[in-house]
């Protein structure tokens, strides 16, 4: 035989020697309590995130008290201070509490129906390929209509202002629900599949075991996006019907040229809805706790 | 020390003379009209019940199909696979299978990974995990087990892997290049301490690998696979003594073998390379 062959390799001794590490050792986390949370926290970071902030606020007050008009026009833009103070103004009173409670109240509503919905739409559309191209076409056509073109008919179709309200709320966070639901299922690797399946497990069981904790990661971000577009919905409904909520409040702001009022409104919009978009990512994160130890 | 009692099922009859696969006449064709493509041609072997096999082939040779035809993930496109005379229609618990990518459920510990198969077959959560437990130590892994698979390295994942398919007690063991992803070392240290499960466990395993020494390390009888389109073109009956550990590399039986089994597979080889260019 001419051809070279490696020689046999001789016995690796060595090998035994060198235990196969782990990766490293991981302590399962404490119970969390508020001391180990205000410690976790990250003080740098916060601490840009508040540099951050603090010229953001510094620029809108130079800019508001030289008038700036170039281009874009400051002259009618209030100043922080007089938006400060109208809030502080705003939350001695409770027709306030009341706008924002009610606002609350709906987003809850519509958003416990879209997460019911939607994710119970996504996983029939993942599972099966009829329900797939049954109901597709429907997502596809409904889900580029803005929320406010649907006020004229959602004023016609509902019985009450509240309704037409929820229902359009509810539009907003169905699809984002619904379509990374259904991502989620789609991704999930056929290999973990095939192992459920030699050890036993029938097709309802691959489905409970399998599929569904493997979108779970998806369905969370599904959840955070669709709370965020329900907000936007949301406030396209209150703004045309409605005689509470945050939204009605700053429309009716405008309609009384009260400025202040305008940016008190945008700004407790924009904290409602950052607020509301952490609270469902932090109640999801019990479910991807494997994720985050993975990482 | 281990019971090897311990490893006979409570239920199951897993006793010597189970696990025999024969593959009848099979042919595997995938795809429809003009593009079908042929994987693995006629192929008749007969697996003898707790026997160690190895198919050994160059990549993309069909290897892989057969095994997953034993699997029942594929349906032969004619012929029949049986094992123990039942014919193969779909994946099951009898024939336990570890894949080569990562393939235990990331969002399950260790131990609950082990305990999946007992609790699918209706063993009520105790038994299931005394099972799993069981077949932890099996694999040395049983102070591992309330970690997420994520956090093991890659063989020790490879060994869950193993003690999880076992937990079935399965008659046939099929393994599709389990140790293809490991490293030189941590890959042999897998072959000696498979050896050693296999020997106190006695389940049938088909071992899938495109690498010669492993195949005549661990195998009875190495089937060797041509290039594409797959069928076994010599059966290799390895008569090293067992048990075997990884000094055997050098005895002249061993180097005689593997020289056999080493020419065949490049003349095949080259074979494929050569079609590949036309």
């Amino acid at each position: 035989m001419s051809t070279a062959v490696k020689p046999a390799a001789p016995a690796p001794k060595a090998a035994k020697a060198a235990p196969e590490a782990p990766r490293p050792p991981m302590t399962p986390p404490p119970r969390p309590t508020l001391a180990s949370h205000l410690r976790a926290l990250d003080w740098g970071h916060l601490g840009i995130v508040a540099a951050s902030l603090g010229i953001g606020v510094l620029l809108w007050h130079i800019v508001t008290a030289i008038n700036l008009n170039f281009f874009i026009n400051f002259e009618n833009v209030p100043s922080p201070a007089k938006v400060f103070m109208a809030f502080i103004g705003h939350i001695q009173t409770s027709i306030f509490w009341t706008h924002i409670g009610v606002s609350m109240r709906r987003i809850l509503i519509s958003f416990s129906i879209a997460t019911a919905l939607g994710i119970g739409i996504g996983l029939m559309m993942g599972r099966s390929k009829i329900a797939r191209a049954f109901i597709m076409p429907y997502i596809e056509v409904v889900r580029p209509i803005p929320a406010v073109a649907w006020i004229p008919l959602a004023i016609l179709m509902w019985p009450t202002e509240e309704s037409s309200i929820i229902y359009i709320t509810f539009l907003g966070a169905l699809f984002p629900i619904v379509l990374n639901t259904l991502h989620g299922v789609q991704q999930t690797p056929e290999v973990l599949v095939r192992a459920a399946q030699s050890l036993g497990a029938s097709r309802t069981a691959v489905f409970t075991q399998v599929v569904i904790p493997a979108a779970l990661p998806s369905i969370a971000a599904g959840l955070a996006i669709g709370m965020g577009v329900s907000w936007f919905s949301l406030l396209a409904g209150e703004i045309i019907s409605g005689q509470y909520g945050i939204g009605y409040f700053t429309w009716d702001a405008y309609s009384l040229i009260n400025y202040q009022d305008i940016v008190v409104g945008m700004l407790v919009i924009g904290f409602l809805g950052t607020g509301s978009t952490a609270a469902v990512r932090l109640m999801t994160r019990p479910m991807l706790a494997w994720q985050k130890r993975t990482r | 020390m281990l019971d090897v009692l311990k490893f006979k099922s409570p239920t199951k009859d897993t006793g010597k003379g189970k696990g025999r696969i024969d593959v009848n006449d099979v042919v595997i064709r995938f795809g429809k009209g003009a593009d079908t493509h042929l994987a693995v041609d006629k192929t008749e072997v007969t697996i003898e019940a707790g026997e160690f096999v190895c198919i050994l082939g160059p990549s993309g040779c069909g290897k892989s199909t057969l095994l997953n035809a034993i699997a029942g993930y594929v349906k032969p496109s004619e012929g029949a696979v049986t094992v123990d005379g039942d014919t193969v229609q779909k994946p099951g618990p009898d024939r336990g299978m570890v894949f080569q990518q990562y393939s235990l459920l990331p969002w399950k510990t260790v131990y609950e990974n082990v305990a999946f198969g007992p609790k699918m077959a209706g063993h009520s959560r105790t038994e299931s995990g005394s099972i799993a437990n069981t077949f932890l130590e099996l694999v040395g892994l049983k102070k591992f087990g309330d970690r997420y698979p994520a956090e093991l390295s890659g063989g020790m994942q490879q060994r869950v892997g193993i003690a999880r398919a076992l937990a079935n007690y399965p008659s046939v063991l099929l393994m599709d290049e389990p140790f293809g992803a490991l490293d030189a070392q941590t890959r042999l240290m897998m072959q000696e301490s498979l050896l050693e499960i296999w020997r106190k466990f006695g389940t049938t395993v088909v071992f899938v690998t495109h690498d010669v020494d492993e195949a005549v390390f661990l195998a009875d009888r190495v089937l060797i696979m041509s290039a594409a389109p797959g069928r076994i073109i010599e059966d290799v009956r390895i008569d090293l003594p067992r048990p075997r550990s990884t000094d055997m590399a050098s005895t002249p039986e061993y180097v005689k073998a593997r020289q056999f089994c080493l020419d065949i597979i490049k003349a095949e080889s080259r074979k494929a390379f050569e079609n590949q260019n036309t």
